[in-house]
């Protein structure tokens, strides 16, 4: 039973010939070449860039109200603060989404006619948040449930984190569905066959390997939802953007906004890239590609 | 008591008729080979057993209970039968241990070190020890099928249904995977399976079954299905899966 015609490859020894070494100092040349042409070209690029910029007429001007030194500096640890709290924000509306975005998506893949209310609902829902614009959202939410007179009265950042977490779990709940549907029935059959109720068979089956599918299209929403909690600032709350907004209205200079957008692309660099790696890492992981 | 009895089933998709009045019983420690063209029915009888095809009409008993009744439940009938596939189905996402350990530890609710340590050992026994931890695409097909058959049998099922457990393996180890289904045998499990590896059938089977049409047509011991065929559809099959 055991293989004994597949011989490990690791114990043969190879000396690379000399075809291969030529064909390795070329492809080494040919990619130094690249590299070369790459730095120039993007040197060159941003060199004429800047000048075009630099050259408008108005440039002068828009340099001292955008992009003012000092002023920059003053309002930098204010909206630094104000960022602490759009980043409270994104945690807890990530984890709400998460929750709320499964049971969503859950809800929607039910079939048979006894759960058509509770679908109906999801779809419902997922429609609705989906169709309507984060903003409005927003104020709905800040200003509309608190005037209900029915919950305790909370901070603006609060209501805003709701809203935020409302909208994007209609996204997520999509994506998930999408990834629970592409697991293959087999995958299904074989969790039922083993006597695994339709709930064990969802939560251990099918969502982890749905999950897995569509990592990349949820890091890309948790992304976008990075900036987004910056929104929170209209329903009042001191987040960056607001910060910056009253700086602004103290200087008669918009750097604090450019500050502001610093700081976000700041935190969402880090995020995106590690977007890219993984999905690259899953493709590597599927080796379907070859090299083209 | 027989471990299966099927009466008189019947089931259909749409207009085509799949099983139409198939009868089979099995007894404890039976191993039954169900052989015949792609297309004859043997697998949708394997999913009838199962109850992942709902049936037309019939019976099916599994063990004394009648479990084509809506009324029984059906997650525990099928915990009491191991099933393997055609393709493995292992779950990707999880290390060989936690594939076949799944079912005790969610279904019986067996402990998880009792289970770890069942699983350890059927795995061992069956030349995988060195795979436990390793997950499924580390694996040769062989391997895959073999894991599999260990995820079926861990909780000592009645009924082991093996659905064309060969049929997507590379000659090579198809081998590998049948010495282990002999073994299930030796041991004493009851068995029902289809399959296109006739001399493999031959030596296992208690009983041959030869499907056609959704019909069984013709069934008996391996030396007389084989041997002396008697209808004209046996033959004719036979002639075409062995050229002779």
């Amino acid at each position: 039973m055991s293989n004994g015609a597949s011989q490990s490859a690791s114990d043969v020894t190879h000396e690379v010939s000399a075809l291969e070494i030529e064909r390795r100092q070329y492809r080494q040349r040919a990619s130094r070449r690249s590299v070369l042409i790459a730095v120039g070209s993007t040197v060159a690029f941003t060199v004429i860039a800047s000048l075009i910029v630099v050259n408008t007429p108005g440039w002068e001007a828009v340099k001292e109200s955008f992009f003012n030194w000092e002023i920059g500096r003053d309002s930098f640890a204010g909206i630094l603060k104000g960022l602490w709290l759009n980043i409270r924000a994104l945690f807890f509306a990530a984890i709400g989404v998460a929750i709320f975005g499964t049971l969503l998506a859950v809800l929607r893949s039910l079939r048979g006619p006894v759960f058509f209310p509770l679908r109906a609902v999801a779809t419902i829902y997922v429609d609705l948040f989906r169709g309507m614009p984060v903003l409005i959202v927003l104020y709905l939410v800040g200003f509309g449930i608190p005037a209900l007179d029915i919950f305790p009265r909370m901070d603006a950042a609060v209501w805003g984190t709701i809203a935020i977490g409302l909208c994007y779990s209609a996204y997520v709940a999509e994506v998930l569905r999408a990834g629970m549907e592409a697991v293959h029935p087999s995958q299904r059959i074989a969790a039922r066959s083993l006597g695994l109720s339709h709930g064990k068979t969802l939560r251990l089956v099918v969502i982890p390997q749905g999950v897995r599918k569509v990592i990349p299209a949820l890091m890309n929403d948790f992304v976008s939802m990075q900036k987004d909690v910056g929104l929170i600032s209209v329903l009042g709350a001191v987040d960056a953007i607001r910060a910056a907004q009253i700086d602004v209205a103290s200087t008669y200079n918009f750097t604090p906004y450019v500050v502001a957008a610093l700081l976000f692309v700041a935190i969402s660099v880090p995020l995106t890239r590690l977007t890219d790696y993984v999905a690259g890492r899953m493709n590597m992981r599927e080796q379907i590609g070859g090299t083209v | 008591m027989n471990v299966l009895e099927i009466s008189d089933l019947w089931k259909s998709f749409g207009d085509n008729t799949v099983l139409s009045g198939v009868d089979l019983t099995l007894a404890q420690h039976e191993v039954v080979v169900l052989i015949g063209a792609s297309g004859s029915g043997k697998s949708t009888l394997l999913r009838t057993i199962n109850l992942i095809e709902r049936i037309d009409d019939g019976r099916i008993v599994l063990s004394g209970d009648d479990i084509s009744d809506p009324r029984v439940d059906a997650d525990r009938v099928r915990s009491r039968i191991g099933v393997v596939f055609q393709q493995f189905n292992l779950f990707p996402h999880m290390k060989v241990i936690d594939n076949v350990t799944l079912a005790a530890r969610q279904v019986h609710g067996q402990d998880g070190a009792a289970a770890r340590a069942r699983g350890v050992e059927l795995l061992t026994r069956f030349g995988l020890g060195d795979k436990v931890d390793a997950y499924p695409d580390r694996l040769s097909g062989g391997q895959q099928q073999r894991v599999a058959i260990v995820r079926a049998i861990l909780t000592d099922p009645e009924l082991l249904l093996l659905d064309e457990i060969t049929s997507a393996l590379d000659p090579m180890l198809v081998g590998e995977v049948l010495d282990l289904v002999r073994g299930l045998k030796d041991a004493g499990s009851t068995i029902l399976m289809a399959t296109h590896e006739m001399a493999f059938a031959r030596d296992v089977a208690d009983r041959v079954v030869f499907m056609h049409g959704g019909r069984i047509i013709e069934s008996g011991p391996p030396a007389q299905i084989f041997d002396a065929p008697q209808r004209p559809e046996t033959q004719e099959f036979l002639a075409r899966v062995t050229h002779r």
